[in-house]
């Protein structure tokens, strides 16, 4: 119980002095409305294609969003040392940083519904797997965000994770199947569509929006729940080595 | 009497450095233990690694009976910490920092908001509460950073370097604070550069140079070998460079040291004479404003033991963190 007031707690503040601080906010509604007017203005198609297009979006907003904070709520408190008050509490290593990464998770989850409420209004959302839809989005909020908590335990600076996270989330645009086809993809760059978690996301949104998927649901989601267990050992394994000298 | 906390032989290198080089002391139960020491010395180390920021290289520790060799979290519901830097959070309030401080260590809403209150009126920041951490001044925010380490009625408190950098009127009321948490029977682990803070408010003292302890004993053992000396300190509007020598050669039973504050300090066996002393002074061309027998302190203990002059590490300290 104690614990858990604890977790709460971290959560609730992080809430309040990051995500739903303006700034935050605008950003978490700007850019999936950025990447989805442009997507939807370039594809040149019309109306029609917004459902091919929405699981990307989606995805995108999602991974932009969560790896974006956690520069924030992690690297900026360690060094401006209040991280160590959360470190000297009495609370388990795991809860701590499951506590400084819920937060993200649901802004995470937030920024994925921006470009669905958009295209509410602009197209039959009827034929959505909402029972699949909503599972894909959490467990993509998850990952991505374990995913910018790695990064982030990796540098020292803010500027630095920013840097660093620039180069997964770029590539991944392209190589996880969000606006292309991974079968399109020049042979030697499958096996890095396959060994990046978001492909697994974006083929369970794009199967839960407009059918057409690679693997099973169960599959993929599995699958990202292994990425997600796997990068949230990997990054409590490195604050351990790396803060806790 | 059960002892709060045990060292032995406790290490930690960085790279080929040794930060601290087998240490071992004992704090007893609601004990004033100081820990004083040089910059760089080790005293930071050993308390991050005595409360889980750091690792040990080797050694064992036991905090409040529990064992924490092997898992350094193991007894951090038992103690409180306030770092040499304030680490609360700029963004929330003074009452918030302290109601989130208390949370993490789980207590309950009503409760915490009670113990915020309490310890900002204990620590006169009750006019400041609502204000945002960011805006204290350095004394507030080290007042408020001793409440937060206390938040959770902790039986072991580890204080490092509480007055550093802050003014003279907030330096003593921290003092008083101390004081009193320890005469309520919290054990206190004290980190100081500044002697006669050591000296009035510890019970006990280790001197650590070099990550070594080289001195562990209590205030009045400490002090004894030094008690019959006789010590006098002139102070001198203008004094010629070569004043050492001609007293040195003149007064060849005394010891003299000029310290870095422009002071002649004085030290003998017997008993000082104050009048030859002046008069060879100012016929010397020297301008004595000002000529003061003095108790011997932990300071004299300080210097002979370790051979820094007691000046020069409190003005490093303050060049980094601010006067006092």
């Amino acid at each position: 119980m104690k614990s858990w007031i604890a977790y709460w707690n971290i959560l609730l503040k992080d809430m309040r002095t990051y995500y739903l601080k303006p700034p935050n906010v605008s950003w978490g509604l700007i850019f999936p409305l950025a990447w989805t007017s442009m997507f939807f203005i370039r594809s040149g198609t019309g109306l029609e294609d917004i459902m091919i297009l929405l699981p990307g979006v989606v995805a995108i907003s999602i991974l932009f969003g969560t790896t974006s904070m956690l520069a924030v709520t992690v690297t900026f408190e360690k060094k401006n040392r209040s991280f160590e008050r959360l470190l000297l509490a009495p609370i388990s290593f795991e809860l701590l940083m499951l506590a400084k990464t819920s937060g993200a998770i649901l802004f995470g989850v937030g920024n994925a519904f921006v470009p669905v409420i958009i295209a509410v209004f602009l197209a039959d959302l009827t034929q959505i797997a909402w029972h699949v839809f909503v599972p894909a989005v959490f467990m993509i909020a998850m990952v991505s965000t374990f995913l910018g908590l790695f990064i982030a335990v990796a540098v020292s600076e803010v500027f630095e994770a920013q840097t660093f996270s620039n180069f997964f989330r770029f590539p991944m645009i392209f190589l996880c199947g969000l606006f292309f086809p991974i079968e399109k993809l020049p042979v030697f760059l499958k096996p890095l569509s396959y060994a990046l978690p978001l492909t697994y996301g974006a083929d369970v949104l794009h199967g839960a929006v407009h059918g057409n998927h690679m693997m099973p649901f169960a599959l993929d989601l599995a699958l990202l729940a292994a990425f997600c267990v796997l990068l949230f050992a990997a990054s409590l394994w490195n604050i351990k080595r790396r803060w806790i000298l | 009497m059960t002892e709060s906390i045990c060292v032995e032989n406790l290490t930690k290198n960085f790279e080929k450095v040794a930060a601290v080089d087998g240490i071992s002391f004992r704090v007893r139960q609601g004990e004033l233990f100081g820990f004083l020491g040089p910059n760089g010395a080790g005293k930071t180390t050993t308390i991050n690694i005595l409360t889980g920021l750091a690792r040990s290289d080797s050694g064992t520790i036991r905090i409040g009976g529990i064992d924490c060799t092997g898992n350094p979290r193991a007894a951090q519901h038992l103690v409180g910490v306030v770092p040499d830097e304030s680490n609360l959070y700029p963004e929330l309030t003074g009452f918030d920092n302290l109601c989130f401080c208390a949370a993490l260590y789980g207590m309950g809403r009503t409760k915490r908001k009670a113990r915020a209150h309490e310890l900002l009126d204990t620590f006169d920041l009750t006019p400041a509460a609502d204000r945002k951490f960011a805006g204290y001044s350095k004394g507030m925010k080290r007042k408020l950073t001793i409440a937060a380490g206390i938040i959770h009625r902790p039986p072991i408190l580890f204080l490092d370097e509480p007055t550093t950098g802050i003014d003279v009127a907030s330096a003593r009321q921290l003092r008083h604070l101390v004081s009193d948490l320890n005469r309520s029977g919290t054990t206190i682990f004290l980190t100081t550069h500044y002697i006669e803070e050591a000296e009035r408010l510890c019970n006990r003292i280790a001197f650590i140079v070099s990550g070594r302890i080289v001195r562990n004993d209590t205030v009045e053992h400490l002090i004894q070998p030094i008690k019959a000396k006789h010590i006098m300190r002139i102070a001198c509007a203008t004094m010629p460079n070569d004043i050492h020598a001609k007293l040195t050669h003149a007064f060849s039973e005394l010891i003299f040291t000029i310290t870095n504050e422009g002071f002649i300090r004085v030290e003998s066996e017997k008993p000082v004479h104050v009048g030859p002393l002046v008069r060879f002074l100012e016929d010397n061309g020297a301008e004595v404003t000002e000529a003061r027998r003095m108790r011997p302190s932990l300071e004299d203990v300080f210097v002979n033991i370790t051979g820094i002059a007691a000046d020069a590490m409190r003005k490093e300290k303050e060049k980094r963190g601010g006067g006092q």
